[in-house]
């Protein structure tokens, strides 16, 4: 237990209880090698607090069965836990109607249902998706495959040295050809925040649709789509403390209706017969198959307790953690921090001068510190940084400055094997 | 728990640091890529083979302490063996690596390569160690395609 002196002022100041936080999540209490664990790989995935531990447990326990089709009890309790979780969604992006709520497996299930719903059917030779240079792979590799298909191009909005992207030449970009632009909301590999509002409205100047790849920004701030205008908004429940196999695309209600279903088979139909299928409506229209109902209600559960935390009080605090990490790692002599936009949230990328990330990362390993090395799925970002890979301590509510002392040893530790 | 020391002994920093052999030949008549995607390590390996014997065999890449000692030394302790030869210590390097035979076995035949036995504590690290090896089976055996280690 920690003494009254030694929370940090900044806890104070947000009456921000992490001990009792932490306490929330039965991972942290374990030892790896003998040390405390420090996870430090939440960009990847987010530990999950014990009520989501719980509702998985009850459903399977209490509710196990399938939604949407079963008169028995059982069926209509899953049923309404499941669809509990959707108003919640609706509530915790600020959408005007649940029926723009769409479950998926993930962000990246998310993006393709747009490229292949949206963008594919509209796409003719010499039309252009706008990406930036710093998407994942997810928001890359599905606009790469329709625009091959359909003999369009994938043009990409270029970044500075910082990681923060150029506007003015997307401003440019924005042409009479260009039918979607998909940004990240949050780096992954970064951590930038883009100013999606400002890029959603010069494209809306143009009527182009935008999608925004939320997955690394709604488990660490308000993201709230009526605010900010998207058309579609993709991201991940593990990556915001829910389970993993669950995750949301939001879509404009007319944007959804105009587009043909992803996938076809059972509950996105209204009705079947050999010569026609008449398709369910919003949003089980986007919903064929048996879906990950215990992780959907599950997720139900990570958006309470991210709300009875409060989203601005969590960025609040990371941002705070952020500013402490940064400070901490920018006097290590030997390190450089990759991504310095003025705007960041939660990603430190860097590298140790003369050691390999991977290097750093088992080092820190036996430390019991977990970080992600590579290219982060974000092979164009290493590229423009002329870099194989990074290491990058993503961090969480949970973390502690004290968290980030042992990051810094371990640092240190590093330089040291490698002196 | 596993000493980091067993895994980066001072004679893999030291071929980190000051890796032999890391030029392109251009006598070279064999060569391969590898790429590990996880970490993103990549490896070239050239040979100059004649009469069944390497004459010469050298590397270039971007990779890891281990991948980069793993990749120098595996030059210097392949130098001027025949084909044969190559295989045995190839097979017998592999089975350090992964743990198949004892670390404190007679590694004889592998010379200053038994450092590499602290890599099995390590098991997400063999790929490191293990890269530029299968690289150079591809070289020496004429393959086209670039290895990958997932």
């Amino acid at each position: 237990m920690k003494t009254s002196a030694q929370i940090s002022q900044s806890e104070k100041r947000l009456a921000f209880d992490v001990e009792k936080i932490r306490g929330d999540f039965p991972i942290l209490k374990q030892k790896v090698y003998g040390k405390p664990l420090v996870y430090l790989d939440n960009a990847a995935t987010s530990l999950k607090p014990q009520s989501v531990i719980d509702a998985l447990v009850y459903f399977y326990t209490n509710d196990c069965s399938n939604i949407h089709r079963g008169v028995h009890l059982l069926s209509q309790r899953a049923t309404k836990a499941y669809e509990d979780t959707r108003a919640k969604v609706r509530r915790f992006i600020n959408a005007a109607d649940e029926k723009e709520i769409i479950f998926v497996r993930g962000a990246t299930e998310g993006i393709n249902l747009v490229a292949q719903s949206y963008a594919r059917p509209l796409l003719k030779p010499g039309d252009e998706i706008l990406i930036s240079a710093m998407e994942h792979h997810s928001n890359i590799v599905p606009w790469q495959i329709i625009c091959e298909e359909k003999g369009a191009r994938l043009r990409v909005i270029p970044m500075n040295q910082r990681g923060e992207l150029k506007l003015d030449e997307y401003a440019a970009q924005l042409g009479p050809r260009t039918r979607l632009v998909g940004v990240t909301h949050v780096s992954n590999a970064l951590g930038t925040v883009n100013p999606v509002r400002q890029m959603i409205e010069l494209a809306h100047q143009r009527n182009i649709p935008v999608l925004v790849d939320g997955a690394q920004a709604v488990p660490h701030m308000k993201a709230d789509v009526t605010q900010l205008d998207c058309d579609f908004y993709a991201f991940s429940g593990h990556k915001m403390y829910g389970p993993t196999g669950i995750g949301v695309l939001y879509g404009k209600a007319h944007l959804l209706e105009a587009m043909p279903p992803y996938q076809g088979g059972g509950d996105m139909i209204g009705s079947v017969t050999f010569e026609k299928t008449i398709y369910n409506r919003l949003p089980y229209k986007f919903e064929a198959g048996t879906p990950s109902i215990a992780a959907g209600i599950a997720l139900g559960a990570a958006i309470d307790y991210l709300e009875q935390l409060g989203m601005d009080r969590i960025a609040a605090y990371e941002h705070d953690l952020l500013q402490y990490a940064t400070e901490a790692l920018s006097r290590i002599a030997r390190v450089r921090l990759i991504g310095t936009a003025e705007k960041k949230a939660s990603v430190l990328s860097f590298v140790v001068e003369g050691v390999h990330p991977h290097d750093v990362g088992t080092i820190l390993d036996q430390e019991g510190i977990a970080i992600r090395t590579g290219h982060h799925c974000a092979q164009p970002v290493m590229d423009f940084f002329n870099l194989p890979a990074t290491a990058r301590a993503s961090l969480a509510f949970y973390n502690t400055r004290e968290e980030i002392d042992v990051l810094v040893a371990g640092i240190r530790k590093v330089t040291e094997v490698f002196s | 728990m596993p000493d980091l020391r067993e895994l980066y002994q001072e004679v893999i920093l030291d071929h980190h640091t000051r890796p032999r052999n890391c030029r392109r030949p251009d006598d070279a008549n064999k060569h391969a890529d590898g790429f590990n995607p996880l970490c993103g390590d990549k490896v070239t390996v050239y040979a100059r083979v004649e009469d069944g014997v390497v004459r010469d065999i050298a590397f270039q890449g971007t990779g890891c302490a281990i991948s980069t000692a793993s990749a120098s030394m595996m030059t210097e302790t392949l130098k001027g063996k025949s084909m044969a030869e190559v295989l045995e210590i190839f097979n017998r390097f592999h089975e350090l690596v992964t743990g198949k035979t004892p670390a404190d076995s007679d590694t004889s035949g592998l010379g200053k390569l038994a450092v590499f036995a602290g890599v099995r504590e390590y098991p997400v690290r063999v790929k490191c160690a293990t890269l530029a090896w299968h690289t150079m089976r591809a070289a020496l055996e004429g393959s086209q395609e670039t290895v990958a280690t997932e």
